[in-house]
């Protein structure tokens, strides 16, 4: 159990920047998610928490100990650190129990001890009895829980994740997410978990961490990030925001302003403080509603209709600003068709504060 | 329907008609000469008789020169896995600088043929070393080379060899996934531990493969224990084969063939144990990934490094270094001088002795042809290994190619004596005693060299591009002639210039099967060396060296074009 803390960390490859000026303080059991785009720099982020990756910039303490910084780096063998790989990283060579063990056997733990804990750590992950199996002989879903059960025996101050649900099937891995949470709160153990898939971020995290391109670009819980997204990459990214310029009318008030979009006035949630000025809102598809009639409203029509099961996305894009695609949820009934006018009333949305 | 049909049989003809030209090589080059040795042994004459069997066992020379080389075999393996080994971890594993160079230097005494080898180690520890003779510290001459022995055979043995296990353990290192490295330094495994229990166990197939290969070739070697076992009297079976051929003429070719098979069924059973030690455990490794960060030498790099560069002096540069000064003086014993040092070695071999201007002109026409035939026939039949389905008939094609190139040399030697020894049925056409049987031998012996590069450089090929040309209405030839030949050529060239450089400097084949008229250079070499003219010996050996260094950096300008792994000297 460990606070972690990520001060200006940088990383850069051939003078590319992989990673640059993340901070990041991670309490002492937190379950922290790192969520980006491919190549965002997230694994590279977590590679240098292992101590796999040098850091160009910045310094990297686990519980008070500065593990990476200017003065050099702790190799990964001293920061009792555990680490869960995508393709889960098992030693072929090795039976289950002895992957498991091998943390114990390299610590010179006396071999009845290091018997009991290998079977605990197994019967932890629901892998009873199956110590004498090969790795090749178990399924995706198995193999995970013993890298799970292999990182575990050794008691870790922190767990670090490689996206470890990426090459399971959807069905294991909802199941494994659950597991997950339940290690979590069973240890206590700090924990960093890299993905680029949100629903399992936020499932599981406590705060998320959004990346892109090397760079942190928000650090806040799901609800925060859903709601409140600070910049317009993380609108966008995190469940498909749609962004639409707006001119501030007024001075906020009670966490809200009024603004003008798309020729229409509207009410949109923002920061303190927000003044008149232009900037863009993010909307998603309930934000939005279709006018009754003699309403006043956005003026657009409707460029395509994907059939969705119970419901249809219906993407309208305004008269006044063609480019734009605005999706909406309908459910069934579905009467738009394609090239149908329809007039849309923005009835919510966040004013993206100025970056 | 009755065009469409008809469209499909010349398709299917086609193929047809590649598959027969291949399987025709093959038995032609692979499997008529083993089936030859094979009678030879056990129906001398037409009947079946155990007699040439019971003659080979009985005798006490057999023995002896079996265990002598089980002896250099394994010796020479063990040397050349250890050092390969530590060498493959270092140059992959740690951050070493200037690698490239490295590894070049490592593996250059491949290339160079082992009688020059041999030859060169001898004149740096020979009394009449001008190396040691020039720095003061030769022994007195008439001394005993210390070389001329089974330690001196199994110490060169694990210098020619160690760069093959290098080169094997080296490409398994690096298909090692990173994950598997870290996974265990993340449980608190320092280096030296990650190395013991799970980066060797897990290179054991690479390991053991390689050994297999080193024993092979170690058993397999004529140029070695030729030239340090003869004068100690040291013989291992190809040297008796050598020395029985050379004694007894065609009359004492039927001991050398249960001699020769006896050496194959040693390869084989090497093989076979490789083969059951990799399938003991599970050693797979599924995922890809990249290769692991190396392993910060810190203040032992120095340190490190230098001991690297002094075994690369070691073994590449000292002998070079010591056949260069050789091939200079004029006579035994000679102390080198600017006084004394002279060309007259070269001019003598090149110009002067009629042998010797011979077989530089034998080797080369030998060689290219050899290298151009190779070519050829990589390209149509390593579409059939690669592409061609991978049927059972596919896979024993492929297995029947390796043959001649994975038993020891002497094996084809003898086969190829037996199979033309009397004039071709039919066509009464007469190979014995001209330089055409030491063409078939090489053709049968070095195909597999260009066969490998092609398959591999098919296997890097996206089979879309020839379907693309497929389905706009080329036929099979076609598609060979204007799609396939010019993808896979430069792997398939850069195979016939490994041939070239191989089949030049090459002994083992053509010491059996030359005749006057017909030498090559390793005949002549060994001729001189023999008799005791070092200087030719060694001026020759130059010369192939020099050749060699070109040729490798002729194939090197083809490198941007080839497939990993073809130019073992590139890393």
């Amino acid at each position: 159990m460990a606070r972690l803390i990520l001060d200006n960390v940088g990383k850069s490859f051939a003078g590319a920047d992989a990673v640059k000026d993340v901070s990041i303080d991670v309490a002492d059991g937190e379950f922290l998610a790192v969520l980006g785009p491919s190549g965002c720099g997230k694994t590279t982020l977590l590679r240098l928490v292992a101590g796999f990756e040098k850091l160009t910039r910045g310094e990297i303490r686990i519980g008070g100990t500065v593990m990476s910084g200017p003065d050099g780096s702790v190799p990964p063998e001293r920061r009792r650190v555990g680490i869960v790989f995508q393709n889960y990283a098992l030693w072929p060579h090795m039976s289950v129990a002895e992957n498991v063990g091998y943390s114990l056997k390299v610590a010179g733990l006396d071999r009845a001890l290091a018997g009991r804990k290998i079977a605990e750590a197994l019967a932890l992950v629901g892998l009873e009895g199956l110590g004498d199996r090969r790795p090749a002989s178990l399924s995706g879903g198995q193999r995970q829980r013993v890298a799970l059960a292999r990182c575990l025996v050794a008691a870790p101050s922190l767990v670090l994740f490689d996206e470890p649900l990426a090459n399971l099937d959807v069905h294991l891995r909802s199941s494994m997410e659950n597991e997950f949470a339940a290690f979590h709160k069973r240890t206590g153990t700090t924990m960093v978990y890299v993905t680029h898939d949100q629903g399992e971020a936020m499932a599981l995290a406590d705060r998320i961490a959004v990346m892109d391109r090397g760079r942190l670009m928000q650090l806040a819980s799901p609800r925060d990030l859903y709601h409140e997204p600070a910049n317009e990459m993380v609108a966008s990214f995190i469940a498909k925001g749609t962004l639409l310029p707006v001119q501030v009318l007024g001075e906020e008030a009670a966490g809200h302003c009024k603004v003008r979009v798309l020729g229409q006035e509207a009410v949109v949630r923002c920061r303190r403080g927000e003044r008149p000025r232009h900037g863009r809102i993010c909307c998603r598809s309930a934000d939005f509603e279709i006018a009754g009639p003699g309403e006043p409203g956005i003026d657009g029509i409707v460029r395509r209709v994907v059939y969705r099961g119970g419901g249809a996305r219906v993407e309208f894009s305004p008269l006044e600003n063609p480019d734009t695609i605005v999706p909406l949820d309908q459910p069934d009934p579905v009467f738009h068709q394609v090239g149908d006018s329809l007039r849309l009333r923005v009835r919510a949305g966040w004013l993206i504060p100025a970056s | 329907m009755q065009s469409s049909r008809a469209e499909a049989r010349q398709g299917q003809g086609q193929f047809a008609a590649l598959m027969a030209v291949a399987v025709l090589l093959i038995v032609l080059l692979s499997l008529l000469p083993m089936l030859r040795l094979v009678k030879e042994l056990v129906a001398p004459g037409g009947t079946l008789s155990a007699a040439a069997l019971a003659a080979g066992l009985a005798s006490r020379s057999t023995w002896i020169a079996t265990w002598h080389t089980l002896v250099v075999g394994l010796g020479g393996t063990m040397l050349a896995v250890l050092s390969g080994t530590l060498v493959a971890l270092l140059v992959t594993l740690t951050d070493l600088r200037r690698r490239g160079l490295l590894v070049l230097c490592y593996v250059t005494p491949l290339m160079i043929a082992p009688q020059v080898t041999a030859l060169a180690w001898l004149q740096l520890f020979g009394p009449a070393s001008p190396l040691l003779r020039l720095l003061g510290v030769a022994p007195p001459l008439g001394a005993r080379n210390p070389l001329y022995s089974a330690e001196g055979i199994i110490l060169l043995l694990g210098v020619q060899y160690g760069p093959l296990v290098f080169l094997v353990v080296r490409a398994g290192l690096r298909k090692l996934p990173r994950e598997l490295v870290e996974a265990a330094r993340a449980t608190g495994a320092g280096w030296p531990r990650v190395v013991a229990t799970v980066v060797l166990p897990l290179m054991t197939p690479s390991i053991v493969a390689a050994a297999a290969l080193a024993f092979v070739s170690c058993v397999g070697n004529f140029g070695i224990p030729a030239f340090l076992g003869i004068p100690a009297n040291y013989l291992v079976l190809p040297t008796l084969i050598y020395q029985r051929l050379a004694g007894g003429g065609p009359a004492a070719l039927g001991e050398t063939a249960f001699l020769s098979v006896l050496i194959g069924v040693i390869a084989i059973a090497g093989i076979l144990a490789q083969e059951t030690v990799s399938r003991r455990r599970d050693y797979r490794v599924a995922s890809v990934s990249l290769p692991a960060e190396p392993y910060e030498l810190g203040r032992w790099r120095m340190p490190v490094e230098a001991c690297m560069w002094l075994f690369a002096v070691l073994v590449l540069a000292m002998p070079l270094l010591g056949l260069a000064l050789t091939s200079l003086v004029s006579g035994y014993g000679v102390v080198l001088s600017a006084a004394t040092a002279t060309l007259d070695n070269y001019r003598f071999v090149l110009f002067e002795h009629a042998a010797a201007g011979r077989a530089f002109v034998n080797s080369v026409w030998l060689s290219a042809l050899a290298a151009t035939f190779a070519v050829v026939v990589a390209v149509p039949m390593g579409y059939l290994v690669a592409w061609g389905g991978g049927g059972r008939w596919i896979r024993l094609l492929s297995l029947a190619v390796e043959l001649p190139y994975a038993l020891p040399g002497v094996v084809l030697a003898i086969a190829a004596l037996l199979l033309f020894l009397r004039p071709v049925p039919l066509v009464g056409l007469q190979l014995y005693n001209t330089p055409w049987i030491i063409l078939y031998a090489y053709m049968a012996r070095f195909l597999v060299l260009a066969l490998r590069p092609a398959v591999s450089g098919y296997h890097q090929i996206d089979r879309a591009l020839e379907e693309a040309a497929q389905v706009a209405g080329a036929g099979l030839f076609t598609r060979m002639r204007t799609i396939v030949f010019p993808l896979v050529a430069p792997a398939a060239i850069a195979g016939g210039l490994l041939i070239f450089m191989t089949a030049l400097g090459e002994l083992t084949v053509s010491a059996l099967l030359w005749s006057s008229g017909s030498e090559t250079i390793g005949v002549v070499m060994f001729s001189f060396e023999q008799g005791g003219d070092s200087g030719y010996a060694a001026a020759m050996s130059m010369i192939t060296v020099a050749l060699t260094f070109a040729l490798m950096l002729l194939a090197s300008l083809l490198a941007p074009y080839l497939p990993d792994g073809v130019l073992p000297w590139r890393d």
